[in-house]
């Protein structure tokens, strides 16, 4: 028998190996991440001080769509071929294995946003100290997005227009990420310090954590009935 | 030892059966046979704990098997429709990841020995996309031979396999059985496990 | 595990029962209502800075409750339904939402008719105003879920985790959404400060909040008898009942 750490980098390692033979899909929500927030000054006028001033609210929002737009991915193709029945069906707590594939899917559609986010950042103008709490706010942020987007694509699997009904179940979801994660940069910039709204970020990456694979799973085992 | 007392299902407003009830002894299985929506594939479903029953209990080994969790869940290997094999990933990771969710390790050496037994030497490297329907079901079935379970709960095992891997799995089959295994199979074609004891459980339509 | 033997928890007692307090409800609804409008339109005294149009709050305020009320109540009997599988609960979860989702939009709506006089706009990003907004898509995204789930039984269980996952994030939407609305004070005006009311303000936003209170009982109950009938069409005592006989 494998321990529960074993069992869970097993998982990660699937899902990485899965993903990176598939590439198109990884790069896809990536590519929509640098589009949107590419196409914001376009819409609204290439103004300095105007795109420093909506910078944290755009990226961010563009962030959490990049992030929905994968949700679906996260369970349906394992639901699809019986992977997920197995899951279920394993000696292993299927918590453990939902834990496992929700970090996965951080690492492929989470970390690559972070990754590229400053460089978006610059687009818009904005100082290096801003840009490095905007990358500290989407390094505790993208997680949560991951953790709570899983419930919702848990709930919605199999499900008739499953597609749009995840983004109605999470985007309400997403609103306090958004308000502290949009909220520590613009707080940055405006020198009141981001410290406040990053601990937050933080407080409710750890509340979701214990909590959001727990009602994953709940939610896996009753669209396997 | 696995019984079940005074089984229903029900789907959608449809009474698939009721009043279900058998005992499996080691050594013994079952072949459950139906027609097509008589509810084959869901009665093993709430057997192996995936779909709650409408009705009546399963016990395994005296104990329900919602009291037991993952104690028989380590008990049970279910095969089910459909391969649980990722297009992507080779033969080898298939099988070893598949492996690794069950929390078995199994490295390499072993999964190519395991592959070469089911006939698929020589396709390790080989993505699942590329492997025919019958391979597929093959390199499904290769879980057999790692699994520890007593109980297997299979089904349609044979869909997809030539004359060989027919030969194969039975006489695989009848060796699990032999060494105090159980099974619960559905099949279309008839099922010969040479020297073993067979109940035959028909769902009627 | 241990049997719930109350009879009402089974539908076939319930649905009879249901039918005879509907009445009940509805008279209490329309006597509070009554009076609640009564003090509302002609006891109270006209307000000296927002003159007569504040008299929406009347039924805003009653709404704003209702919609947070019911959405805690689902909530409840949708946990109840998942944890004992007792079908009456998740049907009673269901029959509420649509409700529930009503009195959000009624708030949101009577807010911003309200809010145009006051403020000279339809719209302020208040935080209650907000959060009530939010609160309008956690009932549509139930309601959404459990239309798009064929399965009563999967509906019921999905809808409850997502009722109950809602339930955990309500409190943090607000506080996040209150805490975004400080930092971005500028320009909007808080609705937060309560003016002083006067004693039969109080009274006859109570008497609206019970009138309500008992639509909502009555409608919900309505609504679960339908839901009792459909879902247990094929059962016997649905085609021993009176109304149904040819």
């Amino acid at each position: 028998m494998m321990n529960a750490f074993g069992v869970l980098s097993a998982v990660v390692r699937r899902d990485l190996l899965v993903a990176l033979r598939r590439k198109s899909e990884v790069l896809t929500s990536l590519f929509f991440f640098v589009i949107v927030a590419s196409l914001f000054p376009l819409g609204i006028g290439s103004e300095m001080d105007l795109l420093r001033k909506i910078a944290p609210g755009v990226l961010w929002v563009a962030a959490l769509l990049a992030a929905m737009l994968s949700l679906n991915r996260l369970f349906a193709n394992d639901y699809a071929d019986g992977t997920l029945e197995q899951m279920a069906l394993s000696p292993v707590p299927l918590g453990l294995l939902v834990t496992g594939k929700i970090l996965a899917h951080w690492f492929v559609a989470g970390l690559p946003l972070v990754l590229i986010a400053p460089m978006l950042g610059l687009q818009y103008d904005l100082s290096p100290r801003a840009l490095m709490v905007l990358v500290i706010s989407l390094l505790l942020g993208t997680p949560l997005l991951s953790l709570i987007g899983a419930i919702g694509a848990a709930l919605t699997l199999g499900v008739r227009g499953g597609g749009v009904l995840v983004s109605l179940l999470t985007l309400p979801l997403y609103i306090p990420a958004l308000i502290f994660g949009a909220g520590a940069v613009e707080a940055d910039i405006s020198g009141l310090g981001a410290a406040g709204h990053l601990s937050l970020l933080a407080a409710l990456l750890t509340l979701a954590v214990f909590f959001a694979p727990w009602a994953t799973t709940a939610a896996l085992k009753i669209a396997l009935e | 030892m696995l019984t079940a007392t005074d089984l229903a299902c029900v789907r959608g407003d449809r009474r698939l059966f009721s009043g279900l009830g058998f005992a499996l002894a080691p050594g013994a299985w079952i072949y459950l046979t139906g027609e097509n929506g008589s509810g084959k594939t869901s009665l093993l479903r709430i057997l192996v704990g995936l779909s709650p029953a409408e009705a009546g209990e399963i016990r395994w080994g005296g104990v329900p098997i919602a009291r037991l969790g993952d104690e028989y869940r380590r008990a049970v290997t279910y095969l089910g429709h459909h391969n649980a094999l990722k297009e992507e990933l080779t033969a080898r990771e298939n099988l070893c990841t598949g492996a690794a969710l069950a929390g078995v390790k199994l490295d390499a050496a072993r999964a190519d020995a395991l592959l070469a037994e089911v006939g698929l030497a020589g396709r390790e490297e080989l993505p699942a996309r590329f492997l025919s329907q019958g391979q597929k079901r093959r390199v499904s079935l290769a879980r057999l031979l790692w699994s520890e379970s007593p109980l297997w709960i299979l089904d349609e095992p044979f869909v997809a396999l030539d004359a060989a891997a027919v030969a194969w799995l039975a006489s695989t089959l009848a060796a699990h059985l032999a060494g105090g295994g159980m099974a619960i199979l559905t099949s279309h074609q008839e099922v010969l496990i040479p020297g073993s004891t067979m109940q035959t459980l028909r769902l009627a339509a | 595990m241990s049997v719930i033997t109350w009879k009402y928890a089974s539908p076939q007692y319930f649905y009879p029962l249901a039918g005879k307090m509907i009445p009940w409800f509805s008279v209490l609804a329309l006597l509070f209502g009554a009076a609640g409008l009564w003090l509302g339109f002609f006891v109270a005294p006209t307000d000296a800075q927002q003159g007569e149009g504040y008299r929406i709050i009347f039924i805003h305020v009653g709404a704003s409750w209702m919609s947070m009320f019911i959405y805690l109540t689902m909530a409840f009997w949708a946990g109840i339904g998942l944890s004992f599988n007792t079908r009456m609960s998740s049907m009673m979860a269901t029959a509420l939402a649509p409700t529930g989702a009503m009195f959000a939009f009624l708030s949101l709506w009577t807010g911003a008719l309200w809010g145009k006089p006051m403020w000279g706009t339809w719209w302020v990003w208040d935080a209650r105003l907000t959060s009530e907004l939010i609160l309008l898509f956690l009932y549509l995204g139930f309601i959404a879920l459990q239309a798009a789930i064929d399965e009563p039984r999967r509906a019921d269980k999905a809808g409850a985790i997502l009722a109950l996952v809602g339930v955990v994030n309500v409190p943090i939407i607000y506080f996040s959404v209150k805490w975004w609305n400080t930092l971005h004070q500028g320009a909007s005006v808080s609705l937060t400060q309560a003016p002083s009311m006067a004693k039969t303000m109080l009274l006859g936003m109570l008497m609206m909040a019970l009138c309500l209170w008992m639509y909502t009982l009555a409608v919900a109950l309505m609504r679960v008898r339908v839901i009792m009938l459909e879902r247990e069409r094929h059962s016997e005592w649905v085609a021993q009942l009176p109304e149904v006989q040819p």
